[in-house]
């Protein structure tokens, strides 16, 4: 019974993005409504992002050294270590998580009330394709503006554990930032990078679908909100998973 | 003028609408009246498509909007105007930005002449002034009218009113009603119009489609309507006393004209 419900769940959710991927009525209000997008879905993210990364650096740090005692393991491998655990997890996986819960139950609270005030049906009355025009933007928004975010979001947690090296004694700045330099792997970053697109498109996607698809009224919305946020969480730690696999072995 | 032919209509093996056909004619302002529940907004959904009957023909002016394809059912819906129960209005946007919303999409108009045509229409449903408000900072008859210029803005052939008296205080409400008759008649719409408000019936009912339990009992006009046999109509239109009062006046005096 789960099983059938999530296959047809899945049927409407790609019959939902063949409507959404269609040529839109006019290139012009697209591209301004994807430029209102990037302001709310991404510039407006960027505080939320930074104060979570500079203090995950902080703490990632301290906990690296924390655990890393013995005296055979290099001073520098605290740097190391949470460059390693801030590109392949923290900067995409773990952000998206987070940006699953603010950005995806802004986007699923959104249109699920303009369903249920019924501007969707406006829309469609005056012959918008309404999948397209509310949801395409958000998509391609969030999707084009989410490495800016993973970018920000590495920088500034090496700045958190940096931080931690400058103010307190557990670890001197040039061994810190040694660490971040040594044993650099390029491909991690792209790893990274990519993993964020997929998790962004599953995060404004899954959102747009349970917003779109509600009925009801206010509790029906909330609803449709959290069911959008637990369901892109899954996917992301489904599809890390998926990806690293693929990407990284 | 909008022809329906037979529609039958249900949910989860419930018929809503059994076979129903009704005619609405252009120039007028047509009601489709009916208690809550009798099948009235179904009715109204399946004319504008957004909900699909089971079986019969919904002709715009001889063409069936059952057997359209998606592409000839948008180019049907650009010379549609709706007014949604609760206005509808796009929460994002100003008075103006609503109004100029269709003009933008679809037509080719400079931004000038769209500017124009959206003011033009505001003023239309007396709203000068208001253009840079929100709709939330607007009363729900000041939505209304914003709503009805959203409705002509693109001059539409077919104007369709879900229940656009609900939550108004009577004074408003005569007013969207004779802006409705007013636009009907001055752009020769063909206007269709959900009501239970019989503020409405009897005042703009031109030609009034009465369902019950899914069914088309009875089809009239403002006039006929205070003489009909209809037991149901008659128990849903002169159910308060008020408005036995008013058909006894009617029926002593004549109507009163306008």
């Amino acid at each position: 019974m789960i099983i059938a419900g999530s296959i047809a769940t899945f049927g409407r959710y790609c019959m939902f993005m063949r409507r959404v991927f269609t040529l839109p009525d006019k290139w012009k209000v697209m591209g301004k409504r994807i430029l209102d997008e990037v302001i709310k879905l991404g510039v407006d993210s960027i505080p939320l992002v930074l104060i979570i990364s500079v203090f995950i650096g902080a703490v990632i740090a301290i906990q690296m050294q924390l655990n890393i005692t013995s005296p055979l393991i290099p001073a520098y491998s605290v740097g190391l270590a949470t460059r390693e655990i801030i590109l392949l997890e923290f900067s995409n996986s773990i952000l998206c998580l987070i940006l699953a819960g603010k950005v995806g139950s802004n986007i699923a609270s959104e249109i699920g009330t303009m369903r249920v005030t019924e501007q969707i049906d406006a829309l469609e009355i005056m012959g918008v394709n309404s999948a397209n025009y509310l949801v395409m933007p958000k998509i391609i928004a969030f999707v084009g503006f989410m490495p800016v975010l993973s970018v920000l979001c590495i920088a500034t947690s090496f700045i958190g554990g940096w931080l931690v090296a400058q103010f307190t004694d557990i670890i001197t700045v040039s061994r810190f930032v040694y660490g971040l330099q040594a044993m650099f792997q390029e491909w991690y970053v792209w790893y990274g990078l990519i993993k964020s697109l997929v998790f962004a498109f599953i995060i404004a996607s899954v959102a747009s679908f349970f917003g779109y698809y509600v009925k009801g009224g206010a509790l029906d919305v909330g609803k449709a909100s959290t069911d959008g946020v637990v369901s892109s969480s899954i996917l992301i730690l489904l599809f890390d998973v998926i990806l690293t696999k693929l990407l990284l072995q | 003028m909008i022809e329906v032919k037979n529609i039958t209509k249900s949910f989860d093996g419930v018929t809503v609408l059994h076979d129903v056909s009704a005619t609405f004619e252009t120039g007028k302002t047509n009601l489709i009246i009916g208690q809550s529940g009798s099948g009235k907004t179904v009715m109204l959904k399946s004319l504008v498509g957004l909900m699909r009957p089971e079986k019969g023909e919904i002709l715009f002016d001889g063409r069936n909007i059952m057997t359209m394809t998606v592409e000839d059912v948008k180019e049907l819906r650009k010379e549609i105007g709706m007014l949604f129960q609760g206005s509808a209005l796009f929460d994002s946007e100003t008075v103006l930005g609503n109004v100029m919303f269709p003009l933008v999409m679809f037509s080719d108009m400079s931004r000038g002449e769209i500017l124009d045509r959206a003011r033009f229409c505001i003023e239309r449903v007396n709203l000068k002034g208001a253009e840079n408000k929100y709709p939330s900072e607007i009363s729900g008859g000041m939505q209304k009218r914003v709503a009805i210029a959203r409705a002509i803005a693109l001059n539409p052939r077919y104007l369709f009113c879900d229940e656009p008296n609900s939550g108004l205080d009577p004074k408003t409400s005569i007013l969207i009603d004779e802006l409705l008759s007013d636009i009907t008649h001055e752009y020769n719409i063909t206007t269709v119009i959900n009501t239970h408000d019989m503020n409405s019936v009897l005042g703009i009912g031109e030609n009034i489609v009465f369902i019950n339990k899914g069914y088309r009992e009875w089809v009239g006009n403002m006039h006929e309507i205070y003489n009909t046999a209809n037991e149901a109509l008659n128990e849903f239109v002169f159910a308060t006393d008020l408005f036995q009062e008013v058909r006894r006046y009617v029926a002593e005096n004549g109507r009163r004209q306008k």
